[in-house]
């Protein structure tokens, strides 16, 4: 099998294991995703468009990720809600060193309690990834997203 | 033949709210579309100054952004002289909302429809076969273009930020925030260049009074926001200001953070959980800026369309564009200075994780507004109950009251006659 086949394989199964922790609510095994040295951002499509530096989330570093978790488990008042991340195939757009860069389409669809399923984020993953003795991991995930207008709050990640 | 009814004037009476005071609010005011109707009238678009934007989002002549007062689009541009114009996004001809952009740059405004073109002003400069093909057609003898401009709002500017109202007979900006509130504008628009960071949109299902309650009520930040708490960024024996125009309409809540607490948060971060702290104390990584002077943190209400926010070293307009009674759009429009180094631009940056639609001390204010919703709209009998500090409304050196809340309902009923 080529090298170029079996890293389209591996990185399917990244994107595919990513969704299904996310959309499991298995939020504790989200950083385990990601590299020490990480950078997770949520960016609004206006922001990432127009090279403004704002994020809906900026996380720079496996702990601050850990530290998102211990928020929205322990202390950010939310309603509750499911989410089911529909990942699109991955393409491989460039290598930097060891690093491979790669994007990914995504709709992550909200289940709140007492109401119908719902278009919720959609947009693109932009990452970085490496290989690490684990497998892959991200060490920069930018999901940018069209999808600007909120519907309210985005507590769990994407 | 059933004859034409005319309309009655009034579709029907207003609600009762009973008494004079302000600290029983009944859930119509926040559920009923007649009340509402009355509120896009009179406050909205009657003599009151509504947010638009920052003047560095229109550097140039020709640039333009589109927001809306009230549920009126209308556009903010630059002309040639570098005057700021506030325009209505409705031609003068078929009201087409013209301007679908948010932002962006033209050379003048033109209809798509029938090419009819506007300058920076709003001034319609032609329109296409005026004078007929060939004799034909045309517009008639006492047709104007002068009569035929694009609504041009009252505009004012203070410290880089841009503010408009529909109505010519407004009183002056400063007038209209009012001496003991303008000084806490001033303290962050001293006129310093400001940078545009970027924005953050979120459409809330609640009452757009709700958002305006939220930033004038000094008793949840300890209690909803665990966050902050955990964190050792509240307490509520923080030294506080409570502060109000003299209608009571617009509010400053002014905090400084213990000094004890800081030097604990700046050590370890373990204040109220003796175990907890952050994996990556960056976020926590607040730096005095001079001009702050002792306060710390100053939120700002300018009734009816925006907060501005100075906590710590984020920073931030936050506009209410209301969308009926039951729902509101939430604009975060982030700033810094010219002057900010890149490490004070990225630490704007880091803090912001703590604001907007997912942060950890504001996600959840947009939460509890739209279950508040949801029980006015359950009984509309209810009342709330708003008596922190008593029901009176008064300026106050402590956050354990609920008096801005009182005092800009204090507004609402003399400003509705209702
Ligand atoms: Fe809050």
């Amino acid at each position: 099998m080529s090298a170029d086949l079996a890293l389209r394989l591996d990185l399917a199964d990244l994107y595919a294991a990513y969704g299904a922790c996310l959309d499991g609510g298995r939020l504790d095994d989200w950083p385990s995703f990601f590299t020490e040295d990480c950078r997770y951002r949520l960016v609004p499509r206006e922001n990432h468009d127009r090279g403004l530096p704002l994020s809906t989330m900026d996380l720079r570093s496996r702990g601050a990720l850990l530290d998102r978790v211990y928020g929205v488990k322990s202390t950010l008042f939310h309603a509750p809600y499911y989410q089911r991340h529909i990942i699109g195939p991955a393409r491989v757009t460039g290598r930097d060193g060891d690093a491979i860069h790669s994007e990914a389409n995504y709709l992550v669809i909200r289940t709140k309690r007492d109401a119908p399923s719902e278009v919720f984020n959609t947009g693109r993953y932009i990452d970085r990834v490496v290989r690490t003795a684990e497998g892959l991991r991200f060490t920069e995930k930018i999901c940018v997203f069209d999808s600007e207008l909120i519907p309210n709050s985005i507590i769990y990640p994407i | 033949m059933t004859a034409i009814q005319t309309p009655p004037n009034r579709s029907k009476p207003p609600p009762n709210w009973d008494g004079s005071g302000t600290s029983r609010i009944p859930a119509w005011v926040y559920t009923d579309p007649d009340t509402y109707a009355r509120e896009l009238e009179r406050i909205f678009y009657g003599p009151h100054w509504s947010y638009v934007g920052l003047e560095v989002e229109i550097p140039d002549a020709g640039s333009f952004k589109r927001t809306s007062i009230g549920e009126r689009s209308v556009i903010m541009v630059r002309n040639r002289q570098g005057a700021i114009s506030v325009l209505e996004n409705r031609c003068a001809h078929r009201a087409m909302r013209f301007c679908q952009e948010r932002s962006g740059k033209v050379k003048s405004f033109v209809c798509p429809y029938h090419q009819w073109n506007y300058n920076f002003d709003g001034q319609l400069l032609g329109v296409p076969f005026q004078r007929g093909v060939k004799g034909q057609g045309g517009m008639p003898e006492d047709f104007s273009l002068s009569d035929r401009s694009l609504t041009k709002l009252r505009t004012a500017i203070r410290g880089g930020v841009v503010f408009a109202s529909f109505d010519p007979d407004v009183a002056p900006l400063e007038d209209y925030i009012g001496p003991q509130v303008l000084r806490y504008f001033d303290r962050t628009f001293d006129g310093r260049k400001l940078v545009l960071q970027g924005y953050s949109r979120q459409r809330i299902p609640g009452n757009w009074k709700l958002m305006m309650e939220n930033i004038k009520d000094p008793y949840h930040p300890g209690l909803l926001h665990t966050w902050f708490v955990t964190f050792g960024l509240w307490r509520a024996d923080n030294r506080s200001q409570l502060v109000m125009d003299a209608k009571g309409r617009h509010a400053c809540m002014i905090s400084t953070r213990n000094t004890v607490v800081d030097e604990e948060v700046a050590a370890v971060a373990t204040s109220y959980r003796a175990n907890m702290q952050l994996n990556d104390m960056r976020m926590l990584d607040i730096v005095h800026e001079p001009w702050w002077g002792d306060p710390t943190v100053c939120m700002t209400t300018i009734f009816p369309s925006v907060v501005l926010q100075q906590q710590v070293n984020s920073l931030s307009t936050r506009q209410i564009i209301p969308l009926g009674p039951g729902e509101f759009d939430f604009v975060w429009t982030h700033f810094g200075f010219e002057d900010d180094t890149p490490e004070m631009t990225d630490r704007r940056m880091r803090q912001a994780n703590l604001f907007g639609p997912a942060g950890f001390v504001s996600a959840d204010d947009g939460e509890v507004i739209e279950f508040s919703q949801q029980g006015f709209t359950q009984d509309k009998d209810f009342a709330t109950l708003c008596e922190l500090g008593g029901v009176g409304v008064g300026d106050a050196d402590h956050m354990v009251t609920e008096t801005l809340i009182r005092g800009m309902y204090r507004y609402w009923r003399e400003v509705m006659d209702l």
